[in-house]
């Protein structure tokens, strides 16, 4: 077996596998545990959890969102980039296509190219603003340039396979999913896992704000 | 502890209980706290927070300090349960030291950081964290020390007894009578329609103000009474401890003499804390979802009083007036619409603060900082930096303050730097402005 043939084959199923389960224990544990908080399950409101949901997705939705726009602008399209072009990006649909024989929709080439690199400067400008700001300088841990690191690189390794720039491609292809696997391994485990706790903590100080506080949480 | 640099600052309450600590009482209390009373809540919060610095700015205490990082939102967690949690519970002294700082004198759990928050971390709840684990431990300022233990003792916050409590209302009752024709302030009366409670400060320091709201209850002919037991004083200093077992026994307190007295509403003036404790804070703890009895504050009585007709405003203020949305009231229970009501009644020329209700930055005394007395009043005056600089931009000579905390703390800001201004509660004002029918008149 070669590296890609590794990265392709058994790594991408070992990958995949412990995202799920790591995503479905912590989101069991989640549920579990919550039960023990008086606050969590009991004054829980769907109202007010999907009225902040709303304003915190739209952009310049939240009050905070409208009193940093540059900042929102950057993590804003940082994370349109990152959602849609794993999903959409239609060399990906192909794989999938090759090994499962299904497909979907995909983004033209020019809008996926396109959102990559803005994904990348996004990225760049992210971590370059983790050394230079003051505050957030002093609150980043080596872990936080770290994980960001690896994003901006998993992307742009990406991008120099899908030009097949530098390297062979099976070398740096193989490399763009070794990363990506590694990324996804890590989501459950790491700083990443806020993509599912946004979804539960949102629920909770929403509930809190709007129901028990008659007040706003965006 | 790398950037954090501060003035040194002797309190006994922190100080001198920290020497009598051993090793092995941090242990017990950080394994209680941290291990058996937190949830789910805890881990999720420090897990998920990105360190994006999204909540510095939203903070008065970091804004005022010059944008000192040690002073962000996030910061003050990575200082206090970020550091135990990397140490594992080992902690020296010098740390708890440092967690009852941040803690008491930096962080007034006004909450908004959790509005600023992507995630909407709730970092006032990690700061009460800290501040719980620091309340078992006995470790918290001397002033706020006090004020809970004489909650424990008499169910007020100034060692005051009983008789003197009935004492007072009644030479107030004497007094009010050359104002108000046959004045009568019932105590223990039952079948009231409203069981008001008044503040401690009212009662010993504050008779004025507590006429005053005695009068405005007087001259709207609302059905009310006093409780003529201790339990009067509806303060409760020990939600800023989170000593949850004297916090509850003084609401359990409130609401019992409520029903003992079968009245229909308990009501409270001009307070911020106390409302919310009562509301929900402590009634949750207690296994109430709501308050088991409708608990107002004196903001949702006066809007009901003008807008029922049973007060009028005879003349209103002239001067330029604006508001202090105390966050226990607006950002805490949305009473910020009916506020503005009241004052718009009140006075002729309102100007907003920038920015204004839930987004209101707080004066700087809250959660209990104003309570941890003389020691720390240099924190709250550099904390109220920007309060001070939102009052001077609208231009106003008088502050209305619903709120006893931020009352004292922005009188204390002006003092301190020399603005052309006063606070005032709005009972004074509704008291002084309002119409005596003639039938009311000595």
């Amino acid at each position: 077996m070669t590296f890609f043939e590794i990265v392709r084959g058994p790594l991408a199923w070992v990958s995949f596998l412990v995202f799920f389960l790591g995503l479905v224990y912590n989101l069991y544990n989640f549920f579990k545990r919550a039960q023990k908080d008086k606050v969590l399950y009991g004054y829980f409101s769907l109202k007010h959890t999907l009225r902040s949901y709303l304003f915190w997705l739209l952009p310049f939705g939240s009050y905070s969102m409208r009193q940093r726009p540059l900042f929102t602008v950057i993590s804003y399209v940082f994370h349109v980039g990152l959602l849609l072009t794993p999903l959409f990006f239609l060399g990906h649909i192909e794989m999938w296509k090759e090994s499962w024989g299904i497909s979907w929709w995909a983004l033209p080439n020019i809008v996926s190219d396109f959102l990559t690199v803005l994904t990348i400067i996004c990225g760049v400008v992210l971590l370059l603003r983790r050394f230079l700001v003051k505050d957030v300088k002093y609150l980043s841990t080596p872990v936080d340039y770290a994980l960001l690191a690896l994003v901006i690189l998993v992307f742009l390794t990406g991008f120099l396979a899908r030009y097949q720039m530098f390297l062979p491609y099976q070398v740096i292809a193989g490399l763009h999913i070794l990363l990506g696997e590694v990324m996804l391994i890590f989501i459950p485990f790491t700083k990443f896992s806020h993509i599912f706790y946004f979804w539960l903590i949102r629920a909770y100080t929403a509930s809190e704000f709007g129901a028990v506080r008659r007040s706003k949480d965006y | 502890m790398e950037g954090f640099v501060r003035k040194p600052v002797s309190d006994i309450g922190i100080d001198k209980t920290i020497e009598r600590l051993d090793q092995q009482k941090i242990k017990r209390a950080i394994e209680r706290v941290l291990n058996e009373e937190v949830t789910v809540r805890f881990k999720i919060f420090l897990e998920t927070c990105m360190r994006c610095g999204m909540c510095s700015a939203s903070c008065h205490h970091y804004l005022s300090h010059d944008r000192d990082p040690s002073y962000a939102p996030a910061s003050k967690v990575k200082l206090t349960l970020g550091d135990l949690v990397a140490k594992k519970g080992k902690i020296e002294k010098a740390d708890l030291k440092r967690y009852a700082r941040i803690a008491f004198t930096e962080c007034n759990l006004c909450r908004r950081c959790t509005q600023f928050c992507p995630f909407g971390i709730d970092i006032a709840y990690l700061i009460s964290l800290v501040r719980r684990l620091c309340g078992v431990l006995g470790v918290a300022p001397q002033f706020i020390q006090d004020q809970v233990y004489s909650h424990m003792s008499s169910y007020n916050m100034l060692w005051f007894k009983q008789d003197e409590w009935i004492d007072t209302i009644q030479w107030i009752e004497n007094e009010l009578r050359y104002e108000i024709k046959n004045a009568r302030i019932p105590l223990g009366k039952k079948d009231a329609d409203i069981l008001l409670l008044i503040h401690g400060l009212e009662a010993k320091y504050m008779t004025p103000l507590l006429s005053n709201m005695l009068k405005i209850m007087l001259v709207s002919g609302v059905d009310f009474t006093l409780p003529d037991t201790d339990g009067w004083d509806y303060t409760n200093k020990s939600l800023y401890m989170h000593d949850f077992e004297t916090m509850t026994l003084v609401t359990k307190r409130h609401y019992e003499i409520a029903s003992k007295l079968r009245v229909k509403r308990i009501l409270i003036t001009e307070c911020g804390h106390a409302y919310r404790a009562a509301l929900y804070e402590s009634a949750r703890l207690l296994g109430w979802k709501e308050a088991p009895i409708p608990f107002i504050h004196a903001v949702e009585f006066f809007y009901e009083i003008l807008t029922q007709g049973k007060i009028k405003i005879a003349h209103k203020v002239k001067e330029k007036a604006t508001l202090q949305d105390p966050c226990n009231i607006v950002r805490y229970r949305g009473l910020g619409q009916k506020l503005r009501f009241i004052v718009r009644e009140l006075c002729e020329d309102f100007v907003e603060m920038t920015p204004n209700q839930e987004y209101n930055y707080c004066c700087s005394s809250g959660g209990g900082m104003v309570d941890a007395g003389p020691p720390w009043k240099g924190a709250r005056i550099e904390g109220g930096k920007v309060k001070i600089e939102q009052i001077k931009e609208t231009g106003a000579s008088l502050v209305i303050a619903p709120c006893h905390t931020c009352h004292k703390g922005i009188e204390d800001l002006i003092e301190h730097y020399k603005v052309e201004a006063h606070v005032k509660f709005l009972a004074d004002l509704i008291a002084e402005h309002m119409e005596i029918p003639e039938r009311l008149r000595p």
